[in-house]
C-alpha cells in the first residue's frame, strides 16, 4: 500500500521510500523515515496534489509522489469534527 | 584628543577581525524577523517556502563588539542539488568566497523541533559552533520545550527568542558571545558503517586543500573533514548542478554506493532526533486552527471561490485604488515641467529637461501605486500563509504546462512587472524551471502594458465603460493563457527547457497573521527594487528617445519658414495650429521619424502606420514609453499620459492620406495583440541575461516573442479585415 492509496484522515506509517535517489534523500531528510507516521489531510480541488502532514508539519505532494511511499494503513480517520459537512 | 575621536580610532581596530556570524533556519520559522530584529537592518520577512533567496548581511551588537550577520536562504539540510541550494552549505563552511564564520545562529521551530534540528546536526557535524534561537514559542504554546534541558541534549545552548517584541535578544547575543569563545568540535550523533567508512576515507583524501579543515578551520578536524566528504557524496550524482573542484567530484563519482549505505547519514540523524527529541516534548502542536481554515480555502467548491475572490479584489483595486494616485503623479510632473517652461523660456535645453527628462522621471514614477498596491497584497498573502496554497491549488495546471507549481508565484507577480518576477524565480531548485519560467514571465501583462492599453481603449474601442473595463479583463486572461500555452511548446520543442520529472514539496505552512510592518517594509523593498534596475533604464531610454525624436532640429529646405508664419499668424488659433504643424514636421524629419518610415512595410500587414511604429521603436526601450511618443508625435506634448482626451483625440481623429480613419477599433486590438506578445522591455532582457548568465535566452526571449507577436497581430488584422471589420 503507498501513501496515494490511504484514505483521507487515516493515519498511516512509513515503511519504505522509493523513486530517484535525490527525490529519496529530500523525503527522508524532511523526516519521512521508516517508522514515521503521516497522513492525508486534503485533497486539491483538481484531484492532485495532496496535503500530507508529517511530524507536525503540512506539505504538498503530488499523488505520484506519494505512490513512492510505501505505508502502512492503521486505525481510524482522525478529523477535526466542524466543517466535516464541507466535505 | 576628544571623546569622539576616541571613540573612532577603536572601531578601524576591531573592523578588520570583526566577527562573522551566520543565521540559518527552516522556511517559515520566523528566521527573517529575527534578522531584522538582531540587526536593525530592512530586510523582507515572508511566510512562502523559500523566499528568501538574496542573501543579506547586516550588523549586530555582541557584549564583546561588532560582528557581521549574514542570512542564508531558509533551508531544512545543507544537501544541495543546485547552486542557489549550495549558497547555505558554503556559507557554513566558508567555501565559494563566503567567510569561514565564527559561529552559526540557528533558528529552531519550537513547533517542530525535531525537523529544524536536522539542520542543526548537520552543521554540528560539520565542525560549526553553534547557538540555537528558538521561535514560535508562541504558537507552540504548553508544547514549547524546556530550553535548558533541549540545549544539554543538542549540545549547544538554546535562547528562547520572540523577535517581535525583543524579548530573549539580549540572551541570545550573550550566548553567541559565549559560543565564539568555545573551540571547534565535530559533533557526530551517528556511526558510519564499515562499508561507509570506506567510501567516506576514500572521498576525504580526494578533498583539494582549500576545503579541508586544516585550510580553513587553522587546524585539522578529522570529523569535519569527514562530513564534508559524507556532503559531497550525497550531493554529486552526475545530475547535480553543484560547483564543485574536479578532483572531489571524480571521487565522489567513482564510488558507487548501495541503497542502505547511502541513506545511512540521513536515518542515522533522524534515529538520534526520533530518540532524544520526543521525551522533552510534552505534546504535538496544536494545528486545528490551520486545518479548519484549509477545509474551507483549500476545499473543492469554496476553495476555487475564495481563490478567484482573493485574485479579483486585487486586480480590481489595482485599476480603481490607484488611479486617482496616478492621476497625482502626472499632474504634478506636468505643473513641475510647465512652471519650469515658463522659467527658462524656450530653447533646446528647456525641451530636455521637460520633455526628455521630466517626462521620463513622470513615466517611473506614474508605476509607484499600482506596484505598491500588488506587493501589498502580495506581501500580505505571503505571510499569512496564503501564497504556499495558491501553489497547491494552482499545482494541477501549471502541471499540464510542464511549469513548476511555484512557478505562480512569479507568474502571478508578472502581472506587476517582469523584473522582480524574474528574479523570484530563483525560488526554483532547477535550471530548467527557472529558465521555462522566466521565458514566458514577460508574457504577462505587466504594469507597464497598462498605460499602453488603457490609451488604446480609451481612444479607440467604443463602448461603454464596463465593456472597456471586461476587454481589459481579457487582455489579463489572454495573456495568462499564452504564457502557460508558451511554456507548453517550449517545454516540448526547446531541448534545454524539456520537461523533467520534478518533485513537488512545498510546506504548507501555519495560517499566521501577518506583521503590518513586515509587509510595509518588503512592499517599499521590491518597489525601489522596480525604481532602481527599471526606473533608472525606463529614464535613460526616455532621454534617448526623446533626443532620437528631437533631433536633427534642421528641417528640409523645402519646409515652409514656420518661425515667420507663427510670428505674422492672425490669431492664436492659427498659431497653435502652426505650431503643431511645425512639431510635427521636426518629428518626421528627427532620427526616430526616418526609422519609423523605414519600418512601415515592415508593420503596416498589421495595420499599423510609421507613427505607431515610431511608437513601437520607442516601446522597446519599455512598453509604456509608447505612451509619451505618441504624445510627442501627435504634438499634444511628450508629457501626456495614457488618460490625456487630447491624445486619444488626435488618435481618433488621425487620418491616412487617403483621408481615411487611420486607427479602426480593429487596428486597435491588433496593437493590443501586438503589445501583449512582443519583448518590448530592456529592463527585462537585462535581468534575464543576469539571471542565466548570458545572451543566449534574452536573444532568445526577445526573437520569439517578437515573432509571435508579428504573426499574431497579423493574423487579427488581417482575418478582420476579411471579416469586415475596420
Amino acid at each position: 500500500m503507498t501513501l496515494a492509496d490511504i484514505p483521507l484522515g487515516r493515519p498511516a506509517t512509513v515503511r519504505a521510500v522509493d523513486g530517484g535517489r535525490a527525490f529519496r534523500r529530500r523525503l527522508l531528510e524532511m523526516g519521512l523515515v521508516p517508522g514515521t507516521e503521516v497522513r492525508v489531510i486534503t485533497i486539491a480541488p483538481l484531484g492532485d496534489p495532496l496535503q500530507i502532514e508529517v511530524r507536525g508539519g503540512q506539505w504538498s505532494m503530488r499523488r505520484s509522489e506519494a505512490s513512492q511511499i510505501v505505508v502502512d494503513g492503521h486505525g481510524e480517520p482522525v478529523r477535526s469534527t466542524s466543517l466535516r459537512v464541507l466535505r | 584628543m576628544t571623546e569622539d575621536h576616541c571613540g573612532v580610532a577603536e572601531a578601524p581596530s576591531r573592523a578588520g577581525a570583526r566577527m562573522q556570524l551566520v543565521l540559518a533556519g527552516n522556511p517559515n520559522v520566523g528566521k527573517t524577523t529575527l534578522f531584522n530584529a538582531l540587526t536593525g537592518s530592512r530586510a523582507k520577512v515572508s511566510n512562502y517556502p523559500g523566499i528568501t533567496v538574496e542573501r543579506r548581511a547586516g550588523q549586530l551588537v555582541l557584549p564583546s563588539g561588532l560582528a557581521d550577520l549574514h542570512d542564508l536562504p531558509g533551508t531544512y539540510s545543507l544537501s544541495s542539488r543546485s547552486v542557489e541550494e549550495q549558497v547555505a552549505f558554503d556559507a557554513i563552511v566558508g567555501l565559494g568566497g563566503a567567510p569561514l564564520p565564527d559561529a552559526i545562529v540557528l533558528c529552531i521551530d519550537a513547533a517542530q523541533i525535531a525537523r529544524s534540528a536536522y539542520l542543526l546536526l548537520q552543521c554540528m557535524e560539520l565542525g560549526a559552533r553553534c547557538v540555537v534561537a528558538m521561535t514560535m514559542i508562541d504558537e507552540a504554546g504548553t508544547a514549547t520545550p524546556d530550553a535548558r534541558a533541549l540545549g544539554e541534549v543538542l549540545g549547544c545552548e538554546v535562547v528562547p527568542v520572540t523577535a517581535r517584541t525583543g524579548k530573549g535578544l539580549d540572551e541570545l547575543r550573550a550566548a553567541i558571545d559565549r559560543a565564539l569563545r568555545k573551540d571547534r568540535i565535530a559533533q557526530w550523533r551517528w556511526t558510519p558503517s564499515a562499508p561507509l567508512r570506506a567510501h567516506l576515507d576514500a572521498v576525504r583524501a580526494a578533498l583539494p586543500l582549500p576545503w579541508t579543515t586544516a585550510a580553513r578551520h587553522g587546524s585539522a578536524l578529522p570529523g569535519g573533514d569527514d562530513a564534508l566528504a559524507a556532503w559531497a557524496m550525497a550531493c554529486i550524482d552526475g545530475d547535480d548542478e553543484l560547483e564543485v573542484p574536479a578532483p572531489l567530484r571524480a571521487a565522489a563519482s567513482a564510488r558507487t554506493i548501495d541503497r542502505a549505505c547511502d541513506d545511512e547519514a540521513v536515518l542515522g540523524r533522524w534515529d538520534w532526533l526520533d530518540r532524544e527529541i520526543p521525551p522533552l516534548v510534552a505534546h504535538r502542536t496544536d494545528r486545528s486552527r490551520t486545518e479548519r481554515i484549509d477545509r474551507v480555502l483549500l476545499h473543492r467548491v469554496f476553495g476555487f471561490v475564495a481563490f478567484i475572490g482573493v485574485m479579483t479584489i486585487v486586480f480590481m483595486s489595482l485599476f480603481w485604488w490607484a488611479a486617482p494616485v496616478m492621476d497625482g503623479i502626472d499632474k504634478g510632473f506636468k505643473w513641475l515641467g510647465g512652471e519650469l517652461r515658463i522659467g527658462l523660456g524656450e530653447g533646446v535645453f528647456t525641451d530636455f529637461l521637460v520633455s526628455g527628462l521630466i517626462g521620463g522621471v513622470g513615466a517611473v514614477m506614474v508605476f509607484l501605486p499600482q506596484i505598491l498596491l500588488l506587493f501589498l497584497f502580495l506581501g500580505f498573502l505571503e505571510d499569512c500563509g496564503y501564497l504556499a496554497r495558491v501553489a497547491y491549488l494552482m499545482d494541477r495546471i501549471m502541471r499540464t504546462m510542464n511549469l513548476h507549481g511555484r512557478a505562480f508565484v512569479p507568474m502571478l507577480s508578472g502581472f506587476a512587472c517582469a523584473v522582480p518576477a524574474i528574479m523570484a524565480t530563483r525560488t526554483m531548485e532547477r535550471r530548467r524551471d527557472r529558465i521555462l519560467t522566466m521565458m514566458v514571465v514577460p508574457l504577462m501583462t505587466c504594469s507597464a502594458r497598462l498605460p499602453v492599453y488603457t490609451l488604446i481603449i480609451g481612444a479607440l474601442i467604443p463602448g461603454a465603460r464596463i465593456y472597456q473595463g471586461l476587454l481589459m479583463v481579457g487582455m489579463y486572461l489572454f495573456s495568462a493563457c499564452t504564457a502557460l500555452a508558451a511554456a507548453w511548446v517550449m517545454s516540448r520543442t526547446v531541448k534545454p527547457l524539456r520537461a523533467k520529472r520534478m518533485p513537488f514539496l512545498i510546506e504548507l505552512p501555519p495560517y499566521r497573521w501577518p506583521r503590518i510592518p513586515d509587509v510595509l517594509r518588503m512592499m517599499w523593498g521590491k518597489s525601489s527594487m522596480f525604481l532602481r534596475e527599471a526606473g533608472t533604464v525606463i529614464l535613460a531610454c526616455s532621454i534617448a528617445l526623446w533626443a532620437l525624436l528631437y533631433f536633427p532640429r534642421q528641417l528640409p529646405d523645402a519646409a515652409p519658414d514656420y518661425a515667420a508664419l507663427i510670428a505674422h499668424a492672425p490669431s492664436d488659433d492659427v498659431k497653435e495650429t502652426l505650431a503643431a504643424e511645425k512639431q510635427a514636421a521636426h518629428l518626421e524629419n528627427s532620427f526616430g521619424g526616418r526609422i519609423g518610415h523605414a519600418i512601415e512595410p515592415l508593420i503596416s500587414p498589421l495595420g499599423f502606420d510609421w507613427k505607431i511604429g515610431v511608437g513601437i521603436i520607442g516601446a522597446f526601450a519599455a512598453r509604456e514609453v509608447f505612451v509619451s511618443t505618441l504624445g510627442i508625435v501627435y504634438s499634444v506634448g511628450a508629457d501626456a499620459d495614457e488618460e490625456s482626451e487630447p491624445l486619444r483625440k488626435a488618435l481618433r481623429d488621425a487620418k491616412r492620406s487617403d483621408g481615411q480613419r487611420a486607427y479602426s477599433p480593429l487596428v486597435g486590438l491588433s496593437l493590443m495583440i501586438f503589445f501583449a506578445l512582443a519583448m518590448q522591455c530592456m529592463s527585462t532582457l537585462a535581468v534575464v541575461r543576469r539571471e542565466t548568465g548570458g545572451l543566449r535566452w534574452p536573444i532568445f526571449l526577445m526573437t520569439y516573442m517578437t515573432v509571435l507577436a508579428w504573426i499574431a497581430s497579423f493574423v487579427v488584422y488581417q482575418g478582420g479585415r476579411l471579416l469586415g471589420f475596420g
